[in-house]
Formats: C-alpha cells, sequence, structure tokens
C-alpha cells in the first residue's frame, strides 16, 4: 500500500462537481448542489473550517474557480454566473453576469490575468467575460461557431488568448479569446498556433469522436492534453499531431493535470490517480496512486461457484452446513477485507495544490462522493 | 450454475461497468430541464451511445442502452413455457408496482423485454456503482431460480388440488 493519500477532508454528502484553491492556497471553495461553500485550509492535519456559504443559484452549480485577485466565479445549470468579489470583513459581494446563454452554463475558467472568464454551456456557445467599467457589470462576447454540443471544459492558455474547449460533440477545439483593450497583440508575437488571432476565430481543431471530458494546457511546450470518454488520453501540438494512450483499465478519465513536462496525471471512474510519463517521445502508462485491491468484493461471487463444485465433488455433510451459514451471512453485505481507496466514488477534477519550478509535487482531487483528498506525487 | 452463464453474467458485468460512466448533464433542448437522455425524443445523436446487446439465446438477453447522463438495462427472462410466461409476468408486475421502493426500477419493461432498469447520473452519485452492479446481476441470477422454484410450487399444488378433487370420485 502507497503512502500517497496526504488528506481526506469528507466535506458534504452530495456530489462536488468543481473546486478549486485560491492563488495562496488558504481558501477552498467547492460547489453542491445549487451552493458553493468556500472553506479556510487549515494544513493537512485538521479539516477545512466553513467561512461562507454562496447562494445565489436556484439550481445546480456546475464549476467554480478563483482568480489570482481571490475573485470568485461560480456558474450553475440555471444559466447564470455570479462574480464574488471578496470584501474587506470576509464576505462576498455579488454581480451577475450577462451571460446572454439560455442553457445552462457548464464550466467555468478565469483567464491567467485574471480580468476576463469564459464560461461553456449547453446552448453550444463559449462567452468570454470581462468587466466594463462604464456600465460597471461584467458582459460576454459569444464564441458560437463552430460548436455543435455542450461545452464540457475549458482551458486558457497562459498567454490568456488561446482558450481550449472540450465537449460532447467529440471535437477538442482552440479558440482566440483576444479581447480587444483587454490583451495586447504582444502576448501572441511569435505564437507557433498562428499569425492573427481575431475574438471566436478558430484556430485548431482535434476531432476524437467521443465526449471530451477535461482539457489542459501547457503553455512552456504549446501542447494540450485532453481526456475523452473513450478512455484515453491525448496529447496535441500546435502542428496537429496527437498521441493516444488509451486507459489500462478501460474506464475513462474525467479530469487531467500536467504534473511536469513529462507526465501527466489523470483521475477518473476508476476512482484512483493515475500517471502517465513521456518516454523518447511516446506517452505511456507509468504508475498508479492510492490503488486498492478492488477485486475483493467481486471475487465473492466467482469463488462461490469454484466452492460449489468443490462440494459436489466432495460432499461433507458439516462443512456444507458451514458454508451455507457464511453465503447467508454475506448476502448483502461488504467483506471486510475489501480495503477502499480514498475516494469512494469518481473523481470528477484535480488541481494543483503545490508546485515548484513547474514541477507538481501535490495534487487535490475531489469526487462525487463529497471528499477532497490531498494526494503527494 | 451452468457453464454458459458465467460468461453471459461476465458480458453483462463488463457491459455494465463501461456504461455507468455517467455524468450530470442539463438538457441542450429545454430550459432549466435536466432529464434522463435515454428516455426522451433526443435530436442531438451525440447524447445517445450505442445499445449493447448481450444475448445467452433467444430466451435470455440483455440490453444495455446508455447515455450521457443515464442508463437503461432491459433484462428478458427466461420463459420456457406458457406457465412461467404467466410466473414471470406476475412476478415483474409485482416488483414494478413497487417501483419507487427500487430506486433504480422502471415501471414499464420496454417491448419485448420482461423488466427494465433505469439508472441516471443521480443514483450513481448516491450509490456505489459496484453495488448497483452487484445487485443487478444478483437479480438475473436469481431471478431464474425463483421462477421455476414459484413453477415447482404450483406443479405440486396442481397436483394436490387435482388429487383432493378428484379423490371425491374414487368409490
Amino acid at each position: 500500500m502507497d503512502n500517497s493519500v496526504l488528506a481526506k477532508f469528507k466535506l458534504v454528502k452530495g456530489p462536488i462537481y468543481s473546486h478549486c484553491f485560491s492563488a495562496d492556497r488558504t481558501i477552498l471553495a467547492i460547489t453542491c448542489d445549487t451552493k458553493c461553500y468556500i472553506y479556510r485550509m487549515q494544513g493537512a492535519n485538521s479539516p477545512p473550517k466553513l467561512h461562507v456559504t454562496l447562494e445565489n443559484h436556484d439550481k445546480t452549480v456546475t464549476a467554480v474557480d478563483i482568480s489570482i485577485h481571490g475573485r470568485i466565479v461560480t456558474c450553475s445549470q440555471d444559466r447564470n454566473a455570479y462574480v464574488w468579489e471578496p470584501l474587506s470583513d470576509g464576505t462576498y459581494k455579488p454581480t451577475l453576469v450577462l451571460l446572454r446563454i439560455n442553457r445552462a452554463a457548464t464550466a467555468v475558467s478565469w483567464a491567467p490575468n485574471g480580468y476576463k472568464f469564459a464560461v461553456g454551456s449547453s446552448a453550444r456557445i463559449v462567452a468570454v467575460c470581462y468587466y466594463e467599467q462604464e456600465n460597471n457589470w461584467w458582459v460576454s462576447k459569444h464564441i458560437k461557431k463552430p460548436i455543435k454540443s455542450t461545452i464540457n471544459t475549458l482551458s486558457w492558455h497562459s498567454n490568456g488568448v488561446l482558450l481550449a474547449t472540450g465537449g460532447t460533440d467529440g471535437y477538442m477545439r482552440v479558440f482566440s479569446g483576444f479581447i480587444k483593450g483587454l490583451d495586447t497583440k504582444e502576448a501572441v508575437t511569435n505564437s507557433p498556433w498562428g499569425e492573427k488571432f481575431p475574438f471566436g476565430s478558430l484556430i485548431r481543431e482535434f476531432y476524437q469522436g467521443s465526449y471530451i471530458n477535461d482539457v489542459e494546457w501547457r503553455s512552456n511546450l504549446e501542447k494540450i492534453a485532453y481526456v475523452a470518454q473513450d478512455g484515453s488520453l491525448n496529447v496535441a501540438d500546435y502542428q496537429g499531431n496527437v498521441q493516444s494512450v488509451d486507459a489500462p483499465e478501460g474506464l475513462p478519465y474525467r479530469t487531467v493535470v500536467w504534473v511536469d513536462e513529462a507526465s501527466i496525471l489523470c483521475a477518473g471512474y476508476t476512482r484512483h490517480p493515475v500517471l502517465f510519463t513521456e518516454n523518447n517521445g511516446t506517452w505511456g502508462f507509468s504508475k498508479d496512486f492510492n490503488k486498492t485491491s478492488e477485486g475483493i468484493a467481486k471475487s465473492i461471487n466467482s469463488l462461490d461457484i469454484s466452492a460449489d463444485d468443490d462440494e459436489t465433488a466432495n460432499p461433507t455433510f458439516g462443512i456444507s452446513a458451514l458454508k451455507k451459514f457464511k453465503e447467508l451471512d454475506l448476502k448483502g453485505s461488504v467483506s471486510a477485507s475489501v480495503k477502499e481507496s480514498a475516494h469512494l466514488n469518481a473523481i470528477v477534477d484535480l488541481k494543483v495544490f503545490n508546485e515548484n519550478n513547474g514541477k507538481v509535487s501535490q495534487v487535490s482531487s475531489c469526487g462525487l462522493d463529497g471528499e477532497i483528498v490531498l494526494y503527494n506525487l | 450454475m451452468s457453464q454458459s452463464l458465467r460468461p453471459y453474467l461476465n458480458a453483462v458485468r463488463y457491459s455494465l461497468e463501461a456504461a455507468l460512466t455517467l455524468r450530470n448533464f442539463s438538457s441542450q433542448e429545454v430550459e432549466r430541464h435536466n432529464r434522463p437522455e435515454v428516455e426522451v425524443p433526443n435530436t442531438s445523436a451525440e447524447l445517445l451511445l450505442q445499445p449493447m446487446h448481450v444475448s445467452r439465446n433467444e430466451n435470455e438477453q440483455v440490453l444495455i442502452e446508455s447515455s450521457v447522463n443515464s442508463v437503461r438495462v432491459s433484462i428478458k427472462v427466461k420463459q420456457a413455457d406458457e406457465i412461467e410466461q404467466i410466473l414471470v409476468h406476475k412476478f415483474t408486475r409485482f416488483l414494478e408496482q413497487r417501483a419507487e421502493a427500487f430506486q433504480i426500477l422502471r415501471r414499464e419493461p420496454i417491448q419485448d423485454f420482461s423488466i427494465s432498469f433505469l439508472i441516471t447520473n443521480k443514483h450513481t452519485e448516491t450509490l456505489k456503482t459496484d453495488k448497483l452492479i452487484d445487485f443487478i446481476i444478483e437479480f438475473m441470477e436469481e431471478v431464474d431460480k425463483e421462477i421455476s422454484e414459484m413453477k415447482l410450487f404450483l406443479n405440486a399444488r396442481a397436483r394436490f388440488v387435482a388429487e383432493a378433487y378428484l379423490g371425491e370420485f374414487v368409490y
């Protein structure tokens, strides 16, 4: 058994679809049902303390993100997004964002500079939102073409212009999110992705054919990692090359983070993170973290079949009676020998928790079981 | 347990494991709705996945229809003769009338099948997926036994009734 689990916090009963830490890792925001809870971190040993509850949404909150300035943005299936401005007394002031979408908002991500963010939606639209000084509200510009289905995930390049999106239409697309007056042309000079970046233009698209569950930029390498519902991890570059690796366990990943230039961490329905590394230019499976022998529970069924055969061959009355009662005893109960992994249900989001010189040493995860787990890599 | 039942159940188990990778998915068509996509007429084809059909023989089949946020599992229970047909119908009807207590049970089976389950992302979020699969597999194992037991019981009872009735006419 490895000791990769640094800490495990059971925070809420329902599923956590998204979580996020502030830049200094003191504040943790999680989504749960129609609310967003803000916690103060108290180290790895004691559980985070509930600080504020943000409740303006009336449908499931789907995503939360914190900017480098500490502003929190939440978006929800009620078609709205709010920006929560931290006040000096520790509370938050909500501002409604004019998203102008008529379906659920599904994903949100702040640009690295913290002055704009992108919201993905079921209306087949990506809304890039920024603050308009003269009107004192957050307005949005839409990217519509050629998105054909719900957007699941968004990721900004560190230059704040290129925006990678993935959705249920099976395409991973790179758009330009260039906002005049906010972004400068200097940010994208010498970018290998193209010459001109007018707002909303499609820079590249990669066809996967199954739902894209998560995308993540590695800006200094100009590469994008994305995971899809077909159980693959793909790494795409600006030349249009895609390298693909299949999950060893076959179940799809929901989330992906870059650990360093040659390793990627994925997690999903297998309930534990999996590390992939690049060796001599090819990506391959490297390591499981916190993997448990989940085969035990399953083998109860298959075990008693083989035992059944033995019994008919060698009918000893006392033993079979004993076995009968043992079986009765096992009905519907969990055998005690099953060691469970830190997450009891699928992991849906991984975030970097600790990073030194571009190498990630700790990550955090949230899952459908309502837990936040910190892993040592 | 016979030799061919094990691979059949294993195939169902692995297909279910793959199918039960669901997510919360709000409707693309109707505003502020969140509905099981497998159950509604759908204009976005990408949300419905390829159905999986596992069959042991023409009497025992499983159809797994999956979508982005829900899976419909339909089981055809073995019905060798008319008595079994009646028994299966009564048995599944008994269960379906109590569907809300079963959570994942669908009130009506889809056409050509004896019983259907509807598993949505709400279920995979609140229940353990392994146990959910175990439940369905166990149900498939048990239901055949149950039906044949009921059939034996019915036959024994019929024989007893017939003997008691016809005994009146013996001099």
